[in-house]
């Protein structure tokens, strides 16, 4: 069986800085993603991100993606299995991987420490007939747009006003495809105020306390129906619009893909402002199981920024725990913690701060 | 369709070859997902459900919903949303659970 000290499960923001920061280090380590190519969600990120120098603050997702890329290449020391899933966990740390488009390469993976960046899953929303091609979760929109520049549709409705629904809004605008609303049933914008003034000024209208009611059509998308929502979240009858459209974009949130953590046997629970079950972790993102650090989106919805963060602390502590030299680390582990903090010093990182404190293991008490 | 003009982006896309969808020939270019080719072809409807028949579409990109699986080269239940497209691919429209026929 392969040996490796450290696995990484996901090759997306999170993922990648681990290996880089692991790698650095001199750990030997397996990356194993499941995509077609590595970068995770980041490959069809075109806008700017925010956040400071270090966090790589003015530069677009997909450069972003395409330096880690090249990073990663430089160390010997690191192995990508790509196009590969990891299907399960043995508590000796053997993991079981397969590879190829049927499936049909099995592999096995004994790891020193596993890190799992495996990311999140898009929610989907209930109106009627929301199973009809046309309706399409944000992410598979930007990989259609940004990754292969195919159109998913002329004519667009988008669900949700958070910085995924306002960011791709602008997206499908930039590629030429008309957006005729934006729907939050909030009674207010959640993302950026900055990405829904520059909607807005393209003439697209953004309705809180409006939910998507139902979608019609044959064999694919022809029309949609909004409403307006009270304060418990009903229709109000009466207060119907329709669009003509055959795209429903849903940006209605995620939730971490915590399926291996759950078979792993780690300590889970239900965190409503991180998006759902994590696993209980220490502030060096250590889960409650010894060999099994997280990081990025699988540990609460949060964004590429902070998962980059939360990558190199795992990356740093998984490979310093097995040996690992580093000279300086009590020094950049602290100073990784600082820059995370900073990141999460705004309004809208409150409710993941509360989240975080419900998941943390602090010192003592492990 | 696809996008002819973009203000931030520029598409290399590969090779343009031939796949065969449901019979009929259609192109796409080499290495871009199938299922990306099929939307590109502005054709909407991948699969059916099991029980309903009900169409399915693309939805996830991530080969983790379903939606997209078809019958590849005589094997059904391919992802076809994270699955590069090959020169002469034979696809068909899977309808429920599929089979090796």
């Amino acid at each position: 069986m392969k040996r490796t000290d450290i696995a990484i499960i996901g090759g997306g923001p999170a993922g990648l800085s681990a290996a880089i920061c692991a790698a650095f280090l001199g750990a030997k380590v397996t990356l194993i993603d499941d995509g077609l190519e590595l970068g995770g969600q980041l490959i069809k990120q075109t806008h700017k991100f925010f956040g400071s120098e270090k966090q790589f603050a003015g530069i677009r997702g997909i450069e972003i993606a395409k330096k880690m890329i090249r990073d990663i290449k430089e160390y010997d020391n690191v192995e990508v299995i790509a196009n590969a899933t990891v299907t399960g966990y043995y508590e000796d740390g053997v993991l079981i991987i397969i590879q190829g488009v049927n499936g049909d390469i099995l592999k096995k993976l004994k790891a020193g420490r596993i890190i799992v960046a495996t990311g999140a899953s898009e929610n989907m929303l209930s109106f009627v007939n929301n199973d009809l091609p046309g309706v399409y979760g944000a992410g598979a929109v930007q990989t259609l747009m940004n990754l292969y520049g195919v159109v998913p549709g002329n004519n667009v409705l988008m669900v949700g006003a958070g910085n995924i629904g306002l960011i791709v809004s602008y997206q499908l605008l930039q590629a030429g495809i008309q957006v005729w609303a934006i729907v939050e049933a909030l009674p207010k914008i959640g993302g950026y105020l900055v990405h829904a003034a520059k909607i807005r000024r393209l003439g697209v209208p953004i309705y809180t306390s409006h939910s998507l009611k139902e979608v019609y059509g044959n064999d694919c998308v022809e029309k949609a129906t909004i409403c307006e929502l009270n304060k418990e979240f009903e229709f109000i009858p009466g207060t119907e619009k329709e669009f003509k459209v055959d795209t429903i974009c849903l940006a209605v949130g995620l939730s971490p893909l915590s399926d291996l953590l759950w078979q792993a046997g780690c300590q889970m629970k239900y965190i409503a402002e991180l998006g759902g079950y994590v696993t209980l972790r220490d502030d060096n993102m250590k889960s409650s199981l010894k060999n099994i650090y997280i990081a990025g989106d699988v540990a609460g919805i949060e964004e590429a920024s902070s998962a980059m963060l939360e990558g190199q602390i795992a990356g740093l502590n998984a490979a310093t725990s097995l040996g690992y030299k580093c000279d300086n680390f009590i020094k950049l582990n602290k100073s990784l913690k600082e820059e995370l903090k900073e990141l999460r010093a705004n309004p809208l990182s409150e409710e993941i701060k509360i989240g975080i404190e419900k998941a943390l293991i602090k010192e003592g008490r492990d | 369709m696809r996008i002819k003009e973009h203000p931030i982006l520029e598409f290399y896309p590969g090779k343009k070859i031939k796949f065969i969808l449901d019979g009929k020939e259609f192109k796409g270019y080499e290495g871009e997902p199938v299922a990306a080719a099929i939307v590109a072809a502005g054709i909407k409807v991948l699969s059916r459900s099991i029980k309903y028949h009900r169409p399915r579409g693309f939805f996830c990109a991530i080969g983790k919903c379903s939606s997209c699986l078809m019958k590849v080269n005589g094997i059904p239940n391919i992802r076809t949303c994270i699955t590069k497209l090959e020169e002469g691919m034979k696809i068909e429209t899977q309808k429920g659970k599929g089979d090796f026929s």
